[in-house]
Protein backbone atom coordinates (compact mmCIF):
# COMPACT_ATOMS: atom_id res chain seq x y z
CA UNK A 1 0.00 0.00 0.00
CA UNK A 2 1.55 3.07 -0.94
CA UNK A 3 2.45 5.30 1.94
CA UNK A 4 0.33 8.44 1.97
CA UNK A 5 -2.87 6.18 1.99
CA UNK A 6 -1.41 4.52 5.22
CA UNK A 7 -0.46 8.03 6.68
CA UNK A 8 -4.09 9.38 5.80
CA UNK A 9 -6.05 6.09 6.93
CA UNK A 10 -3.94 6.45 10.61
CA UNK A 11 -5.10 10.46 10.31
CA UNK A 12 -8.21 9.70 9.59
CA UNK A 13 -8.26 7.11 12.58
CA UNK A 14 -6.73 10.08 14.63
CA UNK A 15 -9.44 12.42 14.02
CA UNK A 16 -12.10 10.29 14.62
CA UNK A 17 -10.39 9.39 18.10
CA UNK A 18 -9.76 12.35 19.27
CA UNK A 19 -13.88 13.38 18.19
CA UNK A 20 -14.36 9.76 20.62
CA UNK A 21 -12.41 11.78 23.48
CA UNK A 22 -13.83 14.98 23.01
CA UNK A 23 -17.64 13.84 23.31
CA UNK A 24 -16.62 11.43 26.38
CA UNK A 25 -15.12 14.13 28.13
CA UNK A 26 -17.56 16.88 27.47
CA UNK A 27 -21.05 15.00 26.75
CA UNK A 28 -21.95 14.67 30.41
CA UNK A 29 -20.83 18.11 31.19
CA UNK A 30 -22.71 19.31 28.66
CA UNK A 31 -25.66 17.53 29.64
CA UNK A 32 -25.26 18.99 33.48
CA UNK A 33 -25.52 22.63 32.03
CA UNK A 34 -28.54 21.90 29.99
CA UNK A 35 -30.15 20.52 32.96
CA UNK A 36 -29.23 23.33 34.67
CA UNK A 37 -31.49 25.25 32.13
CA UNK A 38 -34.57 23.12 32.88
CA UNK A 39 -37.77 24.78 34.69
CA UNK A 40 -38.06 23.27 37.67
CA UNK A 41 -41.78 22.55 36.98
CA UNK A 42 -40.61 20.55 33.60
CA UNK A 43 -38.50 18.40 35.84
CA UNK A 44 -41.36 17.73 38.68
CA UNK A 45 -43.84 16.95 35.36
CA UNK A 46 -41.04 15.39 33.68
CA UNK A 47 -38.86 16.56 30.94
CA UNK A 48 -37.22 14.14 29.40
CA UNK A 49 -34.28 14.72 26.37
CA UNK A 50 -30.90 16.30 25.98
CA UNK A 51 -32.30 19.73 25.66
CA UNK A 52 -35.05 22.06 27.36
CA UNK A 53 -37.55 21.44 25.44
CA UNK A 54 -41.40 22.83 25.04
CA UNK A 55 -40.79 25.92 26.65
CA UNK A 56 -39.04 24.15 29.52
CA UNK A 57 -37.20 26.41 29.83
CA UNK A 58 -35.57 28.39 32.62
CA UNK A 59 -33.24 31.39 32.00
CA UNK A 60 -31.17 31.94 34.48
CA UNK A 61 -33.65 31.51 37.29
CA UNK A 62 -32.26 28.06 38.82
CA UNK A 63 -28.45 29.78 39.21
CA UNK A 64 -30.39 32.56 41.28
CA UNK A 65 -32.08 30.35 43.53
CA UNK A 66 -28.92 28.36 44.34
CA UNK A 67 -26.48 31.54 44.95
CA UNK A 68 -29.48 32.73 47.33
CA UNK A 69 -29.61 30.17 49.07
CA UNK A 70 -27.67 30.34 52.34
CA UNK A 71 -26.56 27.10 52.93
CA UNK A 72 -25.41 26.41 49.30
CA UNK A 73 -23.16 29.91 49.57
CA UNK A 74 -21.80 28.49 53.03
CA UNK A 75 -20.56 25.22 51.45
CA UNK A 76 -18.60 27.40 48.99
CA UNK A 77 -17.00 29.76 51.35
CA UNK A 78 -16.28 26.25 53.43
CA UNK A 79 -14.99 24.50 50.49
CA UNK A 80 -13.13 27.10 49.15
CA UNK A 81 -11.74 28.03 52.52
CA UNK A 82 -10.75 24.43 53.97
CA UNK A 83 -9.44 23.12 51.02
CA UNK A 84 -6.88 26.34 50.44
CA UNK A 85 -5.81 26.10 53.82
CA UNK A 86 -5.19 21.98 53.84
CA UNK A 87 -3.54 22.91 50.42
CA UNK A 88 -1.47 25.26 51.82
CA UNK A 89 0.07 23.70 54.65
CA UNK A 90 -0.03 19.94 53.31
CA UNK A 91 2.58 21.43 50.04
CA UNK A 92 4.25 23.35 52.69
CA UNK A 93 5.08 19.81 54.60
CA UNK A 94 5.42 17.70 51.94
CA UNK A 95 7.92 19.80 50.21
CA UNK A 96 10.03 19.88 53.12
CA UNK A 97 9.37 15.80 53.14
CA UNK A 98 9.96 15.64 49.49
CA UNK A 99 13.67 17.05 49.62
CA UNK A 100 14.72 15.01 52.13
CA UNK A 101 13.53 12.19 50.37
CA UNK A 102 14.98 12.83 47.00
CA UNK A 103 17.84 14.40 48.41
CA UNK A 104 19.43 13.08 51.58
CA UNK A 105 20.48 10.07 52.78
CA UNK A 106 18.78 8.64 56.02
CA UNK A 107 17.44 6.03 57.58
CA UNK A 108 13.68 5.57 57.55
CA UNK A 109 13.68 7.14 53.81
CA UNK A 110 11.96 3.47 52.61
CA UNK A 111 9.53 3.66 55.98
CA UNK A 112 8.07 6.95 54.85
CA UNK A 113 7.59 5.89 50.93
CA UNK A 114 5.75 2.90 51.90
CA UNK A 115 3.53 5.17 54.98
CA UNK A 116 2.81 7.33 52.04
CA UNK A 117 1.61 4.90 49.92
CA UNK A 118 0.34 2.94 52.44
CA UNK A 119 -1.95 5.81 53.41
CA UNK A 120 -2.91 6.86 49.64
CA UNK A 121 -4.63 3.66 48.77
CA UNK A 122 -6.32 3.23 52.39
CA UNK A 123 -10.37 3.11 52.39
CA UNK A 124 -11.10 6.29 53.94
CA UNK A 125 -14.53 5.41 55.27
CA UNK A 126 -13.20 2.91 57.39
CA UNK A 127 -11.71 6.10 59.40
CA UNK A 128 -14.75 7.97 59.84
CA UNK A 129 -15.55 6.04 62.87
CA UNK A 130 -12.86 6.66 64.92
CA UNK A 131 -12.63 9.85 63.81
CA UNK A 132 -16.37 10.82 64.66
CA UNK A 133 -15.85 9.27 67.72
CA UNK A 134 -12.29 11.34 68.74
CA UNK A 135 -13.03 14.90 66.94
CA UNK A 136 -16.68 15.02 69.07
CA UNK A 137 -14.67 13.75 71.95
CA UNK A 138 -11.72 16.46 71.37
CA UNK A 139 -14.59 19.15 70.34
CA UNK A 140 -13.57 19.75 66.53
CA UNK A 141 -16.27 17.76 64.93
CA UNK A 142 -17.93 19.61 62.67
CA UNK A 143 -15.45 22.83 62.42
CA UNK A 144 -12.75 23.82 59.69
CA UNK A 145 -10.22 22.51 61.23
CA UNK A 146 -11.90 18.76 62.13
CA UNK A 147 -11.80 18.98 58.23
CA UNK A 148 -8.64 20.71 57.62
CA UNK A 149 -6.36 17.68 59.37
CA UNK A 150 -7.74 14.58 57.46
CA UNK A 151 -7.25 16.33 54.09
CA UNK A 152 -3.70 17.08 55.21
CA UNK A 153 -2.95 13.16 55.72
CA UNK A 154 -4.25 12.26 52.65
CA UNK A 155 -3.06 14.77 50.78
CA UNK A 156 0.19 14.33 52.03
CA UNK A 157 0.96 11.66 50.31
CA UNK A 158 0.27 12.62 47.10
CA UNK A 159 1.60 15.64 47.30
CA UNK A 160 5.18 13.81 48.98
CA UNK A 161 5.12 11.35 45.92
CA UNK A 162 4.43 13.76 43.43
CA UNK A 163 7.40 16.43 45.19
CA UNK A 164 9.72 13.94 45.35
CA UNK A 165 9.52 13.05 41.36
CA UNK A 166 10.11 16.22 40.46
CA UNK A 167 12.96 17.12 42.56
CA UNK A 168 14.83 14.06 41.64
CA UNK A 169 14.78 16.25 37.97
CA UNK A 170 16.23 19.13 39.86
CA UNK A 171 20.02 19.69 38.14
CA UNK A 172 21.93 19.31 42.10
CA UNK A 173 24.75 20.62 40.82
CA UNK A 174 23.83 23.90 41.37
CA UNK A 175 23.24 22.60 45.30
CA UNK A 176 26.63 21.12 45.20
CA UNK A 177 27.82 24.12 43.72
CA UNK A 178 26.29 26.22 46.75
CA UNK A 179 28.25 23.80 49.35
CA UNK A 180 31.01 23.77 47.99
CA UNK A 181 31.00 27.75 48.16
CA UNK A 182 30.26 27.46 52.16
CA UNK A 183 26.44 27.26 52.74
CA UNK A 184 25.04 24.50 54.61
CA UNK A 185 22.30 21.79 53.84
CA UNK A 186 20.09 24.62 54.89
CA UNK A 187 20.85 27.08 52.75
CA UNK A 188 21.60 25.23 49.71
CA UNK A 189 17.80 24.26 49.96
CA UNK A 190 16.34 27.69 50.58
CA UNK A 191 18.14 29.68 47.92
CA UNK A 192 19.51 27.70 45.31
CA UNK A 193 16.10 24.55 45.13
CA UNK A 194 13.37 26.45 46.78
CA UNK A 195 13.26 28.95 43.12
CA UNK A 196 14.15 25.50 41.03
CA UNK A 197 10.90 23.63 43.10
CA UNK A 198 8.80 25.61 42.34
CA UNK A 199 6.89 25.00 39.51
CA UNK A 200 6.73 21.21 41.08
CA UNK A 201 5.55 22.26 44.11
CA UNK A 202 2.98 24.57 42.46
CA UNK A 203 1.68 21.54 40.50
CA UNK A 204 1.54 19.66 43.71
CA UNK A 205 -0.52 22.41 45.35
CA UNK A 206 -3.44 22.05 42.21
CA UNK A 207 -3.77 18.20 42.81
CA UNK A 208 -3.63 18.40 46.82
CA UNK A 209 -6.75 21.17 46.29
CA UNK A 210 -8.49 18.63 43.39
CA UNK A 211 -8.42 16.16 46.08
CA UNK A 212 -9.51 18.53 48.97
CA UNK A 213 -12.82 19.61 46.73
CA UNK A 214 -13.73 16.45 45.87
CA UNK A 215 -13.42 14.82 49.22
CA UNK A 216 -16.96 13.45 49.94
CA UNK A 217 -16.99 10.76 52.96
CA UNK A 218 -15.03 13.30 55.76
CA UNK A 219 -17.14 16.16 54.12
CA UNK A 220 -20.45 14.34 55.10
CA UNK A 221 -19.26 12.33 58.29
CA UNK A 222 -17.05 14.76 60.32
CA UNK A 223 -19.75 17.60 59.75
CA UNK A 224 -23.53 18.09 60.73
CA UNK A 225 -24.49 21.87 59.68
CA UNK A 226 -23.40 24.35 57.31
CA UNK A 227 -20.82 25.50 59.92
CA UNK A 228 -18.09 23.18 57.86
CA UNK A 229 -20.34 21.59 55.46
CA UNK A 230 -18.40 21.51 52.17
CA UNK A 231 -19.85 21.61 48.86
CA UNK A 232 -20.49 17.84 47.61
CA UNK A 233 -21.46 17.71 51.16
CA UNK A 234 -24.18 20.00 50.69
CA UNK A 235 -25.16 19.53 47.50
CA UNK A 236 -25.94 15.71 48.18
CA UNK A 237 -27.93 16.61 51.51
CA UNK A 238 -30.01 18.90 48.94
CA UNK A 239 -32.78 17.27 48.41
CA UNK A 240 -36.03 16.39 49.87
CA UNK A 241 -36.71 13.37 51.69
CA UNK A 242 -37.19 11.38 48.55
CA UNK A 243 -33.59 10.15 47.24
CA UNK A 244 -35.77 9.38 43.58
CA UNK A 245 -37.56 12.92 42.77
CA UNK A 246 -34.65 15.41 43.80
CA UNK A 247 -34.82 19.14 42.34
CA UNK A 248 -32.60 17.97 39.64
CA UNK A 249 -32.54 21.21 37.69
CA UNK A 250 -31.63 23.14 40.94
CA UNK A 251 -28.84 20.32 41.64
CA UNK A 252 -27.87 20.75 38.57
CA UNK A 253 -27.13 24.45 38.60
CA UNK A 254 -25.40 23.81 41.75
CA UNK A 255 -22.82 21.43 40.49
CA UNK A 256 -21.96 23.78 37.81
CA UNK A 257 -21.20 26.29 39.96
CA UNK A 258 -18.87 23.86 41.85
CA UNK A 259 -17.63 22.81 38.72
CA UNK A 260 -16.37 26.39 37.61
CA UNK A 261 -13.26 26.36 39.61
CA UNK A 262 -12.55 23.14 39.03
CA UNK A 263 -12.85 24.24 34.68
CA UNK A 264 -10.94 27.25 35.62
CA UNK A 265 -7.81 25.75 37.09
CA UNK A 266 -7.70 22.98 34.28
CA UNK A 267 -7.64 25.51 31.59
CA UNK A 268 -5.16 27.66 32.88
CA UNK A 269 -2.78 24.44 34.38
CA UNK A 270 -3.36 21.81 32.28
CA UNK A 271 0.33 21.04 31.10
CA UNK A 272 1.24 21.45 34.99
CA UNK A 273 -1.32 19.37 36.14
CA UNK A 274 -0.53 16.76 33.57
CA UNK A 275 2.92 16.69 34.32
CA UNK A 276 2.08 16.33 38.11
CA UNK A 277 -0.69 13.14 37.64
CA UNK A 278 1.89 11.09 35.80
CA UNK A 279 5.24 12.37 37.46
CA UNK A 280 5.31 9.91 40.81
CA UNK A 281 3.60 6.93 38.69
CA UNK A 282 5.87 6.17 35.68
CA UNK A 283 9.56 8.04 35.43
CA UNK A 284 10.00 10.32 32.55
CA UNK B 1 18.45 12.20 29.95
CA UNK B 2 17.92 14.78 32.42
CA UNK B 3 17.26 11.67 34.75
CA UNK B 4 20.01 9.75 33.90
CA UNK B 5 22.17 12.55 34.68
CA UNK B 6 20.85 13.10 37.89
CA UNK B 7 20.80 9.42 38.88
CA UNK B 8 24.34 9.22 38.07
CA UNK B 9 25.32 12.58 40.03
CA UNK B 10 23.10 10.66 42.91
CA UNK B 11 25.01 7.57 43.27
CA UNK B 12 28.10 9.80 43.16
CA UNK B 13 26.95 11.65 45.78
CA UNK B 14 25.98 8.46 47.52
CA UNK B 15 29.41 7.44 47.37
CA UNK B 16 31.06 10.05 49.24
CA UNK B 17 29.06 9.88 51.96
CA UNK B 18 30.33 6.11 52.45
CA UNK B 19 33.75 7.32 53.08
CA UNK B 20 34.74 8.65 56.57
CA UNK B 21 32.75 12.03 55.96
CA UNK B 22 30.42 10.83 59.13
CA UNK B 23 29.74 14.34 60.09
CA UNK B 24 28.77 15.18 57.29
CA UNK B 25 26.48 12.55 56.84
CA UNK B 26 25.44 12.05 60.39
CA UNK B 27 23.89 16.01 60.48
CA UNK B 28 22.34 15.34 56.67
CA UNK B 29 20.24 12.20 58.88
CA UNK B 30 19.36 14.81 61.19
CA UNK B 31 18.11 17.13 59.37
CA UNK B 32 16.05 14.73 56.96
CA UNK B 33 14.56 13.32 60.23
CA UNK B 34 13.32 16.85 61.26
CA UNK B 35 12.04 17.68 57.73
CA UNK B 36 9.91 14.45 57.87
CA UNK B 37 8.74 14.03 61.00
CA UNK B 38 6.21 16.49 61.13
CA UNK B 39 4.18 15.32 58.09
CA UNK B 40 4.47 11.24 58.78
CA UNK B 41 3.20 12.19 61.97
CA UNK B 42 0.20 13.50 60.56
CA UNK B 43 -0.06 11.04 58.10
CA UNK B 44 -0.26 8.53 61.34
CA UNK B 45 -2.10 10.74 63.18
CA UNK B 46 -5.41 10.10 61.06
CA UNK B 47 -5.05 6.79 60.19
CA UNK B 48 -2.57 4.29 62.67
CA UNK B 49 -4.11 6.09 65.38
CA UNK B 50 -7.70 5.40 64.27
CA UNK B 51 -7.49 2.52 63.27
CA UNK B 52 -5.95 0.99 66.22
CA UNK B 53 -8.84 2.71 68.27
CA UNK B 54 -11.18 1.29 65.69
CA UNK B 55 -9.30 -2.32 66.34
CA UNK B 56 -9.72 -1.46 70.22
CA UNK B 57 -13.44 -1.03 69.23
CA UNK B 58 -14.53 -3.34 67.44
CA UNK B 59 -14.53 -5.66 70.85
CA UNK B 60 -17.45 -3.79 72.44
CA UNK B 61 -20.87 -3.48 72.00
CA UNK B 62 -20.96 0.37 71.76
CA UNK B 63 -23.23 2.28 70.61
CA UNK B 64 -23.28 6.33 70.67
CA UNK B 65 -27.44 6.12 71.06
CA UNK B 66 -26.57 4.47 74.79
CA UNK B 67 -22.86 4.94 75.73
CA UNK B 68 -23.00 4.22 79.37
CA UNK B 69 -23.60 0.31 77.67
CA UNK B 70 -20.39 -0.24 76.43
CA UNK B 71 -19.27 -3.46 77.00
CA UNK B 72 -16.72 -5.90 76.18
CA UNK B 73 -17.71 -9.12 73.88
CA UNK B 74 -13.95 -9.91 72.34
CA UNK B 75 -14.29 -11.32 68.78
CA UNK B 76 -17.95 -10.66 69.11
CA UNK B 77 -18.74 -8.53 66.44
CA UNK B 78 -16.38 -10.24 63.57
CA UNK B 79 -18.66 -13.20 63.60
CA UNK B 80 -21.57 -10.97 63.40
CA UNK B 81 -20.32 -9.33 60.93
CA UNK B 82 -18.57 -12.20 58.89
CA UNK B 83 -21.69 -14.88 59.10
CA UNK B 84 -23.77 -12.27 58.14
CA UNK B 85 -25.05 -12.29 54.75
CA UNK B 86 -25.15 -8.81 54.19
CA UNK B 87 -21.38 -8.53 54.55
CA UNK B 88 -20.74 -11.22 51.86
CA UNK B 89 -23.18 -9.44 49.60
CA UNK B 90 -22.33 -6.01 49.63
CA UNK B 91 -18.63 -7.64 49.42
CA UNK B 92 -19.34 -9.38 46.09
CA UNK B 93 -20.84 -6.06 44.81
CA UNK B 94 -17.50 -4.23 45.82
CA UNK B 95 -15.43 -6.73 43.77
CA UNK B 96 -17.75 -6.96 40.98
CA UNK B 97 -18.10 -2.81 40.50
CA UNK B 98 -13.77 -3.22 40.62
CA UNK B 99 -13.55 -5.45 38.21
CA UNK B 100 -15.93 -4.28 35.93
CA UNK B 101 -14.53 -0.40 35.98
CA UNK B 102 -11.28 -1.35 35.85
CA UNK B 103 -11.46 -3.34 32.94
CA UNK B 104 -13.14 -0.75 30.99
CA UNK B 105 -11.33 1.88 32.41
CA UNK B 106 -7.94 0.05 31.61
CA UNK B 107 -9.48 -0.65 27.52
CA UNK B 108 -10.80 2.94 26.77
CA UNK B 109 -7.98 4.23 28.61
CA UNK B 110 -5.38 3.02 26.35
CA UNK B 111 -7.27 3.32 23.20
CA UNK B 112 -7.31 7.28 24.71
CA UNK B 113 -3.57 6.66 25.28
CA UNK B 114 -2.62 5.88 21.78
CA UNK B 115 -5.08 8.16 19.83
CA UNK B 116 -3.35 11.32 22.07
CA UNK B 117 -0.19 9.92 21.73
CA UNK B 118 -0.38 9.67 18.02
CA UNK B 119 -2.33 13.43 17.74
CA UNK B 120 0.27 16.15 16.39
CA UNK B 121 -2.77 19.19 16.26
CA UNK B 122 -5.25 20.19 18.95
CA UNK B 123 -3.01 18.58 21.80
CA UNK B 124 -4.11 21.28 24.18
CA UNK B 125 -7.53 20.93 23.30
CA UNK B 126 -7.80 17.09 24.04
CA UNK B 127 -5.30 17.43 27.11
CA UNK B 128 -8.17 19.85 28.54
CA UNK B 129 -10.92 18.03 27.77
CA UNK B 130 -9.49 14.79 29.19
CA UNK B 131 -8.91 16.47 32.76
CA UNK B 132 -12.41 17.69 33.02
CA UNK B 133 -13.72 14.56 34.03
CA UNK B 134 -10.67 14.03 36.32
CA UNK B 135 -11.46 17.28 38.11
CA UNK B 136 -15.34 16.95 38.12
CA UNK B 137 -16.31 16.35 41.56
CA UNK B 138 -17.30 12.78 41.89
CA UNK B 139 -20.85 13.73 43.62
CA UNK B 140 -21.48 15.96 40.73
CA UNK B 141 -20.80 13.34 38.42
CA UNK B 142 -23.05 10.98 40.18
CA UNK B 143 -26.17 12.86 39.64
CA UNK B 144 -25.19 13.54 36.20
CA UNK B 145 -25.58 10.39 35.15
CA UNK B 146 -28.46 9.49 37.45
CA UNK B 147 -30.50 12.48 36.11
CA UNK B 148 -28.63 11.02 32.40
CA UNK B 149 -30.31 7.92 32.91
CA UNK B 150 -33.51 8.68 34.78
CA UNK B 151 -36.84 7.94 32.94
CA UNK B 152 -38.64 11.25 33.68
CA UNK B 153 -35.74 13.60 32.72
CA UNK B 154 -32.98 11.57 31.40
CA UNK B 155 -31.63 11.28 27.66
CA UNK B 156 -30.45 7.98 28.30
CA UNK B 157 -33.48 5.93 27.36
CA UNK B 158 -34.10 7.94 24.31
CA UNK B 159 -30.32 7.70 22.72
CA UNK B 160 -30.06 3.57 23.26
CA UNK B 161 -31.67 1.65 20.93
CA UNK B 162 -33.90 -1.38 22.18
CA UNK B 163 -34.67 0.52 25.42
CA UNK B 164 -38.17 1.67 26.33
CA UNK B 165 -38.65 5.37 26.91
CA UNK B 166 -40.01 4.83 30.64
CA UNK B 167 -37.38 2.15 31.98
CA UNK B 168 -36.56 2.31 35.22
CA UNK B 169 -33.00 2.17 35.64
CA UNK B 170 -32.90 2.18 39.50
CA UNK B 171 -35.99 0.22 40.09
CA UNK B 172 -33.72 -2.97 40.36
CA UNK B 173 -29.72 -4.26 41.10
CA UNK B 174 -28.05 -4.45 37.52
CA UNK B 175 -29.31 -1.82 35.40
CA UNK B 176 -28.75 0.46 38.83
CA UNK B 177 -25.08 -0.63 38.99
CA UNK B 178 -24.88 -0.62 35.26
CA UNK B 179 -25.50 3.70 35.40
CA UNK B 180 -23.17 3.53 38.66
CA UNK B 181 -20.58 2.29 37.13
CA UNK B 182 -20.66 4.41 34.02
CA UNK B 183 -20.27 7.10 36.35
CA UNK B 184 -17.60 5.71 38.06
CA UNK B 185 -15.62 4.97 34.45
CA UNK B 186 -16.50 7.93 32.88
CA UNK B 187 -14.69 9.96 35.86
CA UNK B 188 -11.63 8.08 36.47
CA UNK B 189 -11.10 6.78 32.64
CA UNK B 190 -9.05 10.13 31.86
CA UNK B 191 -6.44 9.65 34.58
CA UNK B 192 -6.21 5.96 33.83
CA UNK B 193 -5.35 7.05 30.01
CA UNK B 194 -2.41 10.13 31.37
CA UNK B 195 -1.00 6.93 33.25
CA UNK B 196 -0.97 4.82 30.01
CA UNK B 197 0.21 7.57 27.95
CA UNK B 198 2.96 8.31 30.58
CA UNK B 199 3.97 4.69 29.65
CA UNK B 200 3.57 4.38 26.21
CA UNK B 201 6.08 7.54 25.90
CA UNK B 202 8.61 5.34 27.22
CA UNK B 203 8.34 2.56 24.18
CA UNK B 204 11.34 3.25 22.04
CA UNK B 205 10.26 4.63 18.92
CA UNK B 206 13.32 2.69 16.82
CA UNK B 207 11.96 -1.04 18.26
CA UNK B 208 8.44 -0.27 16.75
CA UNK B 209 10.45 0.75 13.60
CA UNK B 210 12.27 -2.10 13.46
CA UNK B 211 9.34 -4.33 14.18
CA UNK B 212 7.90 -2.48 11.22
CA UNK B 213 10.60 -3.28 8.63
CA UNK B 214 10.27 -6.60 9.80
CA UNK B 215 6.81 -7.04 8.52
CA UNK B 216 4.78 -7.26 11.88
CA UNK B 217 1.12 -6.34 11.60
CA UNK B 218 -0.23 -3.73 13.62
CA UNK B 219 -2.05 -6.01 16.35
CA UNK B 220 1.37 -7.81 15.99
CA UNK B 221 3.23 -4.64 17.21
CA UNK B 222 0.98 -3.99 20.02
CA UNK B 223 1.18 -7.49 21.32
CA UNK B 224 4.51 -8.18 21.33
CA UNK B 225 6.10 -4.60 21.30
CA UNK B 226 4.06 -1.95 22.90
CA UNK B 227 2.16 -3.73 26.09
CA UNK B 228 5.46 -5.57 26.84
CA UNK B 229 7.58 -2.46 27.54
CA UNK B 230 4.92 -0.52 29.12
CA UNK B 231 4.14 -3.54 31.62
CA UNK B 232 5.30 -1.53 34.81
CA UNK B 233 2.68 1.35 33.61
CA UNK B 234 0.12 -0.83 33.05
CA UNK B 235 0.15 -2.53 36.32
CA UNK B 236 0.77 0.68 38.60
CA UNK B 237 -2.07 2.05 36.68
CA UNK B 238 -4.36 -0.86 37.57
CA UNK B 239 -3.32 -1.58 41.14
CA UNK B 240 -4.24 1.96 41.70
CA UNK B 241 -7.42 2.10 40.33
CA UNK B 242 -8.30 -0.99 41.26
CA UNK B 243 -7.73 0.08 45.12
CA UNK B 244 -9.36 2.78 44.45
CA UNK B 245 -12.50 0.95 43.17
CA UNK B 246 -12.42 -0.87 46.17
CA UNK B 247 -13.59 1.88 48.38
CA UNK B 248 -16.21 3.21 46.09
CA UNK B 249 -18.70 5.00 47.84
CA UNK B 250 -20.21 8.26 46.88
CA UNK B 251 -21.59 7.50 43.60
CA UNK B 252 -23.38 4.97 45.49
CA UNK B 253 -24.29 7.46 47.65
CA UNK B 254 -25.41 10.20 45.48
CA UNK B 255 -27.51 7.47 42.76
CA UNK B 256 -29.27 5.04 45.05
CA UNK B 257 -28.10 5.40 48.26
CA UNK B 258 -27.34 1.56 48.69
CA UNK B 259 -31.14 0.73 47.15
CA UNK B 260 -31.86 -2.57 45.59
CA UNK B 261 -28.56 -4.54 47.09
CA UNK B 262 -26.39 -1.98 45.18
CA UNK B 263 -24.74 -1.52 48.57
CA UNK B 264 -20.60 -1.43 48.88
CA UNK B 265 -19.12 -2.11 51.47
CA UNK B 266 -17.82 1.19 52.62
CA UNK B 267 -21.36 1.95 52.29
CA UNK B 268 -22.47 -0.72 54.28
CA UNK B 269 -19.37 0.62 57.03
CA UNK B 270 -20.26 4.22 56.72
CA UNK B 271 -24.08 3.26 57.88
CA UNK B 272 -23.70 1.28 60.25
CA UNK B 273 -21.44 4.09 62.01
CA UNK B 274 -22.49 7.50 61.10
CA UNK B 275 -26.31 6.50 60.35
CA UNK B 276 -27.21 4.16 63.18
CA UNK B 277 -23.71 5.14 65.58
CA UNK B 278 -22.88 1.65 66.11
CA UNK B 279 -19.66 1.88 66.99
CA UNK B 280 -18.51 -1.58 68.09
CA UNK B 281 -19.79 -3.04 64.83
CA UNK B 282 -18.91 -0.33 62.90
CA UNK B 283 -15.45 -0.47 64.09
CA UNK B 284 -15.39 -4.49 63.34
CA UNK B 285 -16.59 -3.59 59.73
CA UNK B 286 -13.70 -0.88 59.96
CA UNK B 287 -11.25 -3.15 60.08
CA UNK B 288 -12.40 -5.84 57.93
CA UNK B 289 -12.85 -3.12 55.11
CA UNK B 290 -8.93 -2.32 55.95
CA UNK B 291 -7.99 -6.24 55.85
CA UNK B 292 -9.58 -6.75 52.51
CA UNK B 293 -7.74 -3.45 50.83
CA UNK B 294 -4.78 -5.50 51.85
CA UNK B 295 -5.86 -8.83 51.00
CA UNK B 296 -6.89 -6.70 47.03
CA UNK B 297 -3.59 -5.27 46.78
CA UNK B 298 -1.53 -8.57 47.85
CA UNK B 299 -3.40 -10.64 45.17
CA UNK B 300 -2.96 -8.01 42.34
CA UNK B 301 1.04 -7.00 43.33
CA UNK B 302 1.06 -11.48 43.57
CA UNK B 303 -0.90 -12.26 40.61
CA UNK B 304 0.66 -9.71 38.31
CA UNK B 305 4.19 -9.25 39.97
CA UNK B 306 3.82 -5.40 40.34
CA UNK B 307 7.35 -4.53 41.54
CA UNK B 308 6.18 -0.87 43.14
CA UNK B 309 9.61 -0.21 43.38
CA UNK B 310 11.08 -0.80 40.24
CA UNK B 311 7.93 1.01 38.72
CA UNK B 312 8.29 4.03 40.26
CA UNK B 313 11.63 4.12 40.34
CA UNK B 314 12.24 4.37 44.49
CA UNK B 315 15.21 2.84 45.41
Amino acid sequence: MPRTLTGLKNNIGTVIGCALILIWCLLPVAWIISLSFKSQESVTNGSPGFFPSGGGGAGWSNYADVLQDDQFRRSIINSIGISLIATILSVTLATLAAYAIARLEFKGKKFVLTTALVIAMFPVVSLVGPLFDMWRTIGIYDTWLGLIIPYMSFTLPLAIWTLSAFFREIPWEMEQAAQVDGATSWQAFRKVIVPLAAPGVFTAAILTFFFAWNDFVFGISLTSTENARPIPAALSFFVGADPFNRPASLLAAGAVVATIPIVVLVLFFQRKIVAGLTAGAVKG
Amino acid sequence: MTSVIANEAKAGNGKKDKEPTSDRSRSENRLALKLVALPLALMLLVTAFPMLRALYLSLFTYSLTAPDDRKFIGIDNYVTALTDGLFWRDTLVTVIIMIVTVAFELVIGFAFAMVMHKVIFARGVIRTSILIPYGVITVVSGFAWQFAFSNTNGFVNDWLPFIGTDFNWFAERNSSLIAIMASEIWKTTPFMSLLLLAGLAQVSEDMLEAAKVDGATWWQRLYKVILPNMRAAIMVAVLFRALDAYRIFDNIFVMTAGANGTESISFLTYRQVIEQFQLGIGSALSVLLFLSVLVVAFIIVKLFKVNLADARQEG
